[in-house]
């Protein structure tokens, strides 16, 4: 008996030789989608990262100026007003002069033609020396040290983006310019330094992709959140609450529930036409403000954050609710001590994944105008949500719409920025939950 | 307290009414689950609820605090008075009698706070002390009452969930208690427990007996007859039969109470 008991435990029959096979199969199938997955997201990482970090460094030419006050102050009062009669045409005049003194002291013999010099310093270098000429009037007779931004050619050349065979068939620059470009380098003139202003400017015009930075967007976003965080976050969860715990289940509540479930999955663009239509023309605010950005993504937000939270309170199990009421705790102690404590952790971690839902947004923000050319800083808040801003994702969604190939880099650098912050956010809400996370 | 002391103690308050319930009677929806029951609760009295499940008995102890309310579909009719006032007059806040009616449950819960914290809440929200010297003496006594202060006053401050079974269970009487209830509602406080910390428990009750009028519902018989004086038997939503405990196990009247307690139903 007992030999025919081993010879059977031995040689496994058919039946499960065949469930065996299947159980590897899943398994291979399981792993083959995990490694696609993980080969697809080191794929997106390494081509963002590889377009994106050169947005981090930046091309300057740093030479001697001499803001000379026949130029720039010809009252000689040092009167602001009267100074910004002088435009950055005349600024950009002083500096390729100056550009061009500086060639010469180094003994740099090169082929460009004078009146291309200039053409190698950013046009937006006179607007800059304006800006600080403006902000000190007292530098005005003084020879200072500039740090120009580099033309984005030149700047191109020395990331690899532009090279002697595309500089020839471009008129933006040419070959000439380019070995100029490298004397220059050797020389201690030009330099690749990191790039504060890609994350303090603001955008620039289409010729000027060096000059380009995420300041307004930046701070248009975190105004936006801010708004999404003080708006969705009470009401979702009073709302939340009120439903779970205190509405009677009967068919309005079925419905408001269907409803809220409907609204989580109605596409974002759908937010922007309902802002569009009540805040700016009913309503009458401002376009591209972030006021109206962040009202129309809060309520993208809402029915993102009541799901997880009334999914936290549900969690939260009823003993605990007995108990509370069992003591003699009113229904409002007994959720604002036990049960909201309890549903804590899934209520900030709903809260913050909405929140970095709404801060990647871009769709509902295009129809309110966020995707208007914003030139100068909001204000400090509560002025600052009604004045003009942009958005991160709307200001990639704007690069990638521009010709000039930096604008390419930029957008793949504040793809970064933007993945930097939503990873933050998503660490936030696993420190959270962990922090806050209990047993019972 | 000496034995005798309880003993004199129990014979003085016996015959006291404290809870007299007339026609009870509650549906939960379409199911009538209690139907016209009458039972007068003693003072100072263990009164056992025994009888098979979805007879009723929980339903019933848990219609003395208006526990029910919280559930949207049960509807409760007929008169409970607490000392001879009806509990279910729409004047009265049933926050209010939670306090006077407190009440163990089957699983231990425990707050997910400290062992203080869980004691001291019934006496905060309510605010029966005034200071946190008098808070402190409350919990003390409410522990000690409890039978838990010795294994805990050293630890006061740590999570109650991190007791055993019957340490919670104990720690949830004494929860229950902190709010100097008149009367104790118990359901099936044992039955998630181990042999050793239901002993415990049911000493407990014995206890708890000079201060408290206890009703305890209950799966075990013996434990029944162990821990009350007097017995209801509920069976299919009806009072069957309400008496002595000794009379309802030894001589019971009722043909159906004979069956269950000698395992024939249930």
């Amino acid at each position: 008996m007992t030999d025919i008991t081993e010879h059977a435990l031995l040689m496994p029959d058919a039946r499960t030789k065949a469930r065996n096979a299947a159980e590897r199969r899943f398994r291979a199938y399981g792993l083959s989608a995990i490694v696609i997955a993980l080969a697809a997201l080191v794929w997106l990482l390494i081509s963002i990262f590889s377009a994106g970090l050169p947005a981090f460094q930046q091309t300057f030419i740093t030479f001697p100026v001499t803001l000379e006050a026949a130029t720039l102050d010809k009252s000689g009062k040092l009167d602001i007003e009267e100074m910004k009669k002088v435009t950055t045409i005349g600024y950009g005049k002083l500096i390729a002069q100056a550009f061009e003194a500086e060639i010469a002291a180094k003994g740099i013999t090169h082929e460009v033609k004078p009146k291309q010099l200039a053409e190698m310093i950013s046009e937006q270098a006179g607007a800059q020396l304006r800006d600080m000429v403006l902000a000190d009037p007292a530098l005005v007779g003084q020879t200072i040290t500039f740090q120009a931004l580099a033309n984005g050619r030149i700047d191109g050349y020395f990331k690899g983006r532009v090279t002697m065979e595309t500089a020839a068939r471009d008129k933006n620059t040419s070959p000439e310019k380019l070995a100029l470009a490298d004397q220059l380098r050797d020389a201690g003139v030009v330099a690749v330094k990191f790039n504060t202003g890609f994350l303090t400017m603001s955008d620039a015009s289409d010729k000027r992709p060096e000059a380009a930075g995420l300041g307004v967007a930046i701070i248009g976003s975190l105004y936006m959140v801010v708004i999404v965080l003080f708006l969705a976050l009470p009401i979702g969860v009073a709302a939340s609450v009120y439903l779970e715990e205190f509405a009677p289940k009967n068919y309005w509540t079925d419905l408001i529930e269907v409803n809220i479930a409907n609204l989580a999955a109605v596409p974002s663009i759908v937010y922007g036409i309902l802002g569009l239509a009540i805040f700016i023309n009913f309503a009458g605010l401002p376009q591209s403000a972030p006021i109206v950005g962040g009202l129309v993504l809060t309520l993208m937000t809402l029915p993102r954050i009541i799901i997880p939270t009334r999914a936290a309170l549900k969690a939260v199990p009823p003993s605990i609710r007995d108990a509370a009421l069992g003591v003699g705790a009113s229904k409002l102690q007994t959720v604002t001590h036990h049960v909201l404590p309890l549903a804590m952790p899934g209520i900030l971690t709903g809260t913050i994944i909405g929140l970095a839902q709404a801060l990647g947004e871009t769709a509902p923000l295009l129809l309110i105008g966020m995707v208007a050319f914003v030139k100068d800083f909001p204000g400090l808040p509560p002025e600052g949500l009604f004045s003009p801003s942009s958005a991160l994702p709307v200001q990639i969604y704007n690069w990638t719409q521009r010709g000039d190939p930096g604008f390419v880099e930029r957008a793949s650098g504040a793809i970064i920025v933007l993945l930097v912050f939503l990873i933050l956010m998503n660490t936030a809400a696993i420190i959270l939950r962990r922090k806050y996370e209990r047993r019972w | 307290m000496s034995v005798i002391e309880m003993k004199l103690e129990r014979e003085v308050t016996a015959d006291t009414i404290k809870i007299e319930a007339r026609k009870v009677q509650v549906h939960y929806g379409q199911n009538h689950a209690l139907k016209d029951v009458d039972v007068d609760i003693l003072a100072k009295t263990v009164t056992a609820f025994i009888g098979p499940s979805g007879c009723g008995k929980s339903t019933f102890l848990r219609c003395l605090n208006r526990m029910n309310d919280t559930v949207a579909s049960a509807k409760v009719t007929g008169s409970i008075l607490l000392d001879g006032a009806d509990i279910y007059d729409p004047r009265v806040d049933p926050v209010q009698l939670r306090a006077k009616v407190g009440m163990v449950f089957q699983k231990p819960n425990p707050f997910p706070k400290s062992i203080y914290d869980n004691v001291a809440y019934g006496p905060k929200i309510h605010g029966l002390t005034r200071s946190k010297a008098e808070l402190d003496e409350v919990v003390e006594s409410c522990l000690r009452k409890a039978a838990l202060w010795n294994e805990v006053k050293d630890r006061l401050q740590s999570p109650g969930t991190g007791l055993s079974g019957g340490q919670q269970q104990r720690l949830c009487i004494a929860r229950a208690i902190a709010t100097s209830p008149e009367v104790l509602l118990m359901d099936e406080p044992c039955s998630a427990l181990d042999p050793i910390a239901t002993a415990q428990v049911e000493e407990l009750i014995d206890e708890l007996r000079s201060q408290f009028s206890v009703v305890i519902v209950t799966h075990s018989m013996q434990q029944a007859a162990r821990v009350s004086q007097r017995t209801a038997f509920f069976h299919l939503g009806n009072l069957v039969e309400y008496g002595e405990t000794g009379t309802i196990f030894t001589n019971p009247k009722d043909p159906r109470t004979e069956s269950y307690i000698t395992g024939r139903i249930g």
